[in-house]
């Protein structure tokens, strides 16, 4: 961890430290910060709040939101739930599949995106539908996976 | 009280209750898993579940308080369909090698499987393929057997206060490791063992080191000699099926010549000498304005703790080596000299009620004989694995008495397996050397028994000594915390890792609870109490070795072969690394 | 203050927000001002209006002109004929499906003629960033109520009379829950606002928030001064970004005006609302899985005995309620318990909010009176199935609840009825699948969802919600076998008797009922391997699924 990255963890976990039960609120604020939870950072969080090392990467890891390795740019979410699923989300997520050429659950070579499954996210009046880090894209077909992920690309 | 029904017999308890209890007292014992005698409820593995009226879905009876009136039921086709479905989840991922794992005959899930007759497995086998952890020469990790019943985690982290051991991931995903799937030797694991104690399978256990023993048996140009540790004579009767806590001091022996090895010794000894030297040391910080409090140094698993853990009070441990370690360097000096035998080809084993032992003997630092002053750490399960092994009929064999002159020892060295007993046998001690007189009273109860934290105040001629004695080491944790603030003036603190001393040590057999602490504590103080010396500077042995060999306790030879010092450990190595 | 002559009100709710709403905005404000109306019309972000499937949606008062699928090409459109010569654009208007007519107004709508609009009255009337907004629409006038003229107990008494229930899935009678609570020894007390919306196929929650925020701090500090707590938190799915932001804007508006905080109203009464994110787990919309979440813990639920109103977050008393669980409450401060009781059914008064998905013309979000039909709502509020397809099933209560068949879609929709038929009213989501869809197909993705989201804590649930993806999985590949049938029955058992929280209990309970109603479709898979709706692979092959996961 770089001494920026470090002083930026610091900083995160100040602005928490002091509400109570801190732990989420500072995992969530480097998770948005820095793309991911790095082990380094997580030592850092354990030790400002006097937890062991090992709790705080078991919590991390019970967390979707959290990821323990460094993700793409664009995390894309694609939900697999009843609603979208027989909405065509089985043909929206091959197209992405092969669009992007990476299954889900990887990055893609250049970093940009990483493609992952989520549970629903609320957005069923408009399934199927996918998260483009905080962007909400909804009535997709495999036809529109293009114009979306032009927006990105 | 409160008074329910269970399978139609009314019964009354008190209030607060548990189902499970409850229906132990109408003499069901309803099968468990997670459950554990000395541990919170968990109530997690659900094999417990009883039908309580009115209620919609099962309760896990482990869990669930009794009330007024309740009516129960703990054996109906729909429980026992639901329990056996839940075992035969756990089995269908669980390795079926069964009669290879080291648990076998001894683990909880096979025999609850047993129980509930389990005899075919529903459900296609789909193991989980989680890495092993073999890093460390204590113990070794199969996650791939872990049924996440927790119980390790709870004692890893409430018990021992060291917090390692954690579940990771979420769902069918769910196993219990280190962070960042670290190996126990790269982190802060104090190798204790106590989590061999949780385990009801074959997830956590010791590495066997039973075929190096073996080998140097059956080598013609080894001198093997062996040495056990004060609390392994009541606790190894347990592996051949004696009860809790009977003394088999003789026949221990006795096995240990049947197995071949060419002298047997007693760490008592050197428990005697640890005194000797510890109990110096300890006047000399007194007198001198040395560093205090002082801690005892015999506990392997203190040690790695407070090297990782509060490296900054390093210097508040004693200096003495464990018994076992002053042992091993005795053994191949004092010994080989007198036996004229060359120190190259005696091969030394301890039989330890520990784990951490193992990795205590590997310390590089651990060579002042110019040799490995030990070679290979037994815990008391393997040394009763060997004796089944080889057919000895234990309960048979005539006692059989310590070889002379590392055999020879006191009821002071015998109590060092219970939790306050070196605090015990360094006051003798200590009390007879500064006063010159006799002890009124030899037992000093206030530092004995299974309570958490014990004080005590002692008037050595108008110095009061201040002590402490703590055990188990969220204790040890306490008592730190406490000398950090400064509040307590302590001059002396005893800490044992494990929960009840050596007795309950991670290396004992299988199942280690209080109640069976409690038997081996009872056994342990029987000991002593009949043994003709029960003060350490009374050991003839000891004068001997100090005449002939050692000439004066914290002399020059002492100080190169009984002594050592400590290393500041990081609490999270680099992976790969050594922590 | 400047009248205004005209108020257009565009869609901000998340669903339509996917079609970028402030296009629509900048562009409604770019043409009033070239066409000078700036000073007359007022363009108004508001919360959703539940047309989901038709959005973006805008609607022009005073007539109340309901304009679908709106681009910003349309705006000038909109502006120079309707805002202007006082021509409704009918191009643009909405399409009754049913009627298959267009109608010019919102209260026209068959979609709308049916509902009852209590939890929703400010959902797409307001601009949800505005607490002036909220208060002319009466907002804060019952913690105002309840401050003043109220004893604690009274406030119990009320919602108790009122016969709420939780409106989160479990149907407890929230009266009950604040009785407990105000009792319960211990200090300091809690209140819990969960917006943890997770079961699939419901999305009330989130629009809510977005639509009316302060109903929820409103409620939350009168539960407080009920029950004795002073603090409460809002543990809100880190994904709801929008309603996250309408949620801190609202408490520190409400902060600014002395509605929360020290000294509510200078009654002395003091109350504070903080705003928690998830981190992604389903299983933290169980309570006590929440409470760990919110300590700083994995969200892993605990064994009840205690209850959270007892012990909860903290060990503390604590009273946790869905969001429009407490939507409904400053109706019924305001209005009184007797009449939240004439709406619904005895056993159940109130509305619902549920929220339509799946195979049905109109998605989106609505609310009905309990005790309405399926058939009403598949039919004359949601415009029937499109494309002309036929109904074949409806999940209802998201995917932890139950599926109907058409027999059922006459049942009066309450907890209790719905549970007596072996379903379940849940969160209040109604996912409808139409006949192009596979039995087998379906009840893989709800099994896939449970394996997903168990928290592995307890072993019945870990274990088994896998063997349930894992069979239905072979089922769907063709290696089905009778005996699969069994062991999903035999599964669907032990899930609904043992595990340790509400998440595995109800695991199976879509799975049982697709078993009951639509046996012979899985049989139809075993051996010759035929999926008769055309959707799984071939026999023997790998599935479409086999790499997921």
């Amino acid at each position: 961890m770089g001494n920026e990255e470090k002083q930026c963890v610091c900083a995160i976990i100040a602005r928490y430290r002091d509400v109570p039960g801190p732990l989420l609120p500072i995992l969530q604020g480097i998770q948005e910060e820095h793309g991911h939870l790095s082990e380094a950072a997580m030592h850092q969080v354990a030790a400002s709040l006097g937890r062991p090392p090992g709790e705080v990467y078991s919590v991390a890891t019970f967390y979707t939101l959290f990821s323990t390795r460094p993700r793409g740019k664009y995390v894309i979410r694609v939900c697999e739930n009843a609603p979208c699923h027989i909405k065509g989300a089985p043909a929206v997520i091959a197209e992405l599949e092969k669009a992007l050429d990476i299954k889900a659950g990887e990055t893609t070579p250049d970093g940009k995106f990483s493609l992952e499954f989520t549970s629903c996210v609320g957005i069923c009046g408009v399934a199927p539908a996918i998260m483009v880090n905080q962007d909400v894209h909804g009535n997709l077909t495999p036809s529109s996976i293009a114009q979306v992920l032009g927006q990105y690309r | 009280m409160v008074t329910l029904t269970i399978d139609g017999q009314k019964v009354t308890v008190p209030g607060g209750t548990t189902v499970l209890e409850a229906a132990r007292r109408a003499g069901v014992a309803i099968p468990v898993l997670c459950h554990h005698p000395d541990q919170e409820v968990k109530a997690v593995c659900r094999v417990c579940v009883v039908e309580v009226a009115g209620s919609r879905t099962f309760q896990a009876s482990c869990a669930h308080p009794v009330a007024e009136g309740m009516v129960v039921r703990t054996n109906t086709p729909a429980l026992r369909e639901a329990r056996r479905t839940i075992v035969e989840l756990m089995l269908a991922t669980h390795p079926d090698d069964c009669l290879r794992c080291e648990r076998n005959l001894r683990c909880e899930l096979q025999s609850l499987a047993e129980k509930l007759g389990v005899r075919e497995i529903h459900f296609d086998r789909l193991v989980r393929e989680v890495p092993g952890d073999r890093s460390s020469p204590s113990l070794f990790r199969d996650p791939s057997k872990c049924i996440v019943c927790r119980r390790c985690v709870y004692t890893c982290s409430q018990v021992q206060g060291v917090g390692i051991l954690h579940p990771v991931h979420r769902g069918y995903e769910t196993y219990v490791a280190p962070g960042w799937g670290r190996g126990l030797m790269e982190i802060a694991c104090t190798l204790c063992g106590q989590c061999v104690h949780a385990c009801p399978v074959g997830a956590i256990g010791e590495q066997d080191q039973t075929a190096e023993v073996w080998a140097a048996l059956a080598d013609p140009k080894k001198h093997v000699v062996v040495q056990t540790a004060p609390a392994t004579r009541v606790a190894l009767g347990e592996e051949v099926g004696l009860p809790s806590g009977t003394i088999v001091t003789g026949k221990m022996v006795a096995a240990l010549r049947r197995l071949g090895f060419d002298r047997v010794f007693d760490t008592d000894f050197t428990a005697d000498l640890t005194i000797m030297e510890e109990g110096h040391e300890l006047l000399h910080r007194l007198k001198n304005g040395g560093v205090l409090p002082m801690f005892t140094s015999c506990s392997p698993g203190w040690i790695k703790y407070m090297e990782h853990t509060y490296p900054e009070y390093l210097p508040h441990l004693s200096t003495c080596k464990s018994p076992q370690q002053m042992f091993g360097a005795l053994a191949k000096t004092y010994y080989a000299e007198q036996a004229g035998i060359n120190p190259a080809d005696i091969y030394v084993v301890s039989i330890m009620p520990c784990t951490a032992k193992k990795f205590e003997a590997q310390r590089p630092e651990m060579n002042s004989s110019g040799y490995r002053d030990v070679d290979v750490v037994l815990t008391t399960r393997e040394l009763g694995r060997m004796i089944r092994e080889a057919g000895i009929q234990f309960d048979r064999l005539p006692d059989s008495p310590y070889d002379d002159p590392l055999g020879i020892s006191t009821g002071a060295a015998v109590i060092f397996g219970a939790t306050g007993g070196v605090m015990e046998a360094a006051l003798r001690t200590a009390y007879e050397v500064v006063t010159g007189r006799p002890l009124p009273k030899i037992d000093f109860e206030p530092v004995r028994g299974l309570q958490g934290i014990k004080e005590a105040e002692v008037d050595l001629d108008g110095t009061c000594l201040k002590v402490a004695v703590g055990h188990g080491l969220s204790n040890a944790q306490q008592i730190m915390e406490r000398v950090k603030s400064g509040e307590a003036g302590w001059h002396f603190i005893e800490i044992m890792c494990c929960p009840g001393g050596c007795i309950g040590g991670g290396g004992q057999p299988i199942p280690t609870n209080t109640e069976v602490r409690i038997q081996r504590s009872k056994g342990i103080y029987q000991v002593d109490r009949e043994l003709p010396l029960r003060k350490s500077h009374e050991n003839p042995a000891v004068d001997q070795i100090y005449r002939e060999f050692l000439a004066e306790p914290l002399g020059h030879r002492s100080h190169e072969l009984l002594h050592t010092h400590y290393t500041p450990r990081a609490r999270y190595g680099p992976p790969g690394g050594k922590s | 203050m400047q009248l205004q002559r005209a108020h257009v009100l565009v869609c901000h709710g998340t669903n339509c927000a996917l079609h970028a709403p402030q296009a629509l905005v900048d562009a409604f404000r770019r043409a009033l001002r070239e066409t000078r109306l700036e000073p007359e019309v007022r363009v108004v972000e508001t919360g959703c209006f539940g047309l989901c499937e038709q959005g973006p949606t805008v609607v022009v008062y005073p007539e109340g002109t309901l304009y679908c699928r709106v681009s910003p090409a349309d705006v000038g459109e909109i502006v120079s004929e309707h805002l202007l010569k006082g021509r409704p654009v009918g191009r643009l208007l909405y399409r009754d499906p049913a009627a298959v007519k267009t109608v010019q107004t919102f209260p026209e709508a068959r979609y709308f003629q049916k509902q009852v609009r209590v939890v929703l009255r400010n959902c797409g009337v307001i601009d949800p960033s505005s607490i002036e907004e909220y208060i002319a629409r009466g907002g804060y006038l019952s913690l105002g109520k309840v401050l003043t003229t109220m004893e604690p107990a009274g406030v119990v008494q009320a919602v108790t009379d009122s016969g709420l229930r939780g409106r989160g899935g479990a149907g407890f009678p929230t009266g009950l829950k604040w009785r407990f609570a105000a009792r319960a020894a211990g200090e300091p007390k809690y209140v819990v606002c969960n917006a943890d919306e997770g079961e699939p196929g419901t999305f009330k929650d989130r629009l809510i928030l977005e639509g009316d925020p302060h109903a929820i701090l409103e409620a939350m500090a009168i539960c407080g001064y009920a029950t004795g707590a002073h603090r409460g938190f809002i543990y809100i799915r880190g994904e709801y970004r929008l309603s996250i932001t309408m949620l801190e804007n609202a408490i520190k508006s409400a902060k600014e005006l002395g509605l929360l905080g020290k000294n509510i109203l200078g009654t002395g009464f003091d109350f504070d609302v903080e705003v928690r994110l998830g981190s992604g787990a389903y299983v933290c919309g169980e309570e006590t899985a929440l409470f760990e979440s919110l300590e700083g813990g994995r969200g892993e639920p605990r064994v009840k005995p205690p209850y959270p109103t007892d012990r909860g977050l903290w060990g503390r008393p604590t009273v946790i309620n869905n969001v429009e669980t407490l939507a409904s409450i400053p109706h019924i401060i305001e209005k009184g318990p007797a009449w939240f009781r004439s709406l619904g059914t005895p056993g159940t008064p109130g509305t619902k909010v549920f929220t339509l998905c799946g195979n049905i013309v109109n998605t989106g979000l609505i609310e009905v009176p309990m005790g309405i039909t399926l058939r009403e709502v598949i039919y004359e509020i949601g415009g029937g199935i499109p494309g002309g397809r036929r109904f074949k099933l409806a999940q209802t209560g998201g995917t932890s609840g139950g599926c109907v068949t058409e027999e059922l879609l006459d049942l009066p929709m309450d907890y209790d009825t719905m549970a007596k038929a072996g379903t379940a009213l849940g969160s209040g989501a109604l996912l409808i699948i139409d006949d192009s869809h596979c039995i087998v197909d379906v009840a893989r993705s709800f099994a896939k969802f449970f394996m997903h989201e168990s928290c592995g804590k307890c072993a019945p649930c870990r274990e088994g919600t896998r063997r349930l993806y894992h069979i239905i999985d072979g089922i769907a590949g063709g290696r089905g076998s009778p005996r699969d049938l069994e062991l999903l029955e035999l599964l669907s058992r032990t899930l609904y008797m043992t595990p340790l929280c509400p998440l595995g209990q109800t695991a199976p309970l879509p799975i049982m009922t697709t078993l009951r109603y639509f046996r012979p479709e899985y049989e139809a898979h075993f051996g010759s391997g035929v999926c008769p709706a055309g959707v799984c692979a071939e026999p023997g092959g790998s599935t479409k699924e086999a790499r997921a996961w």
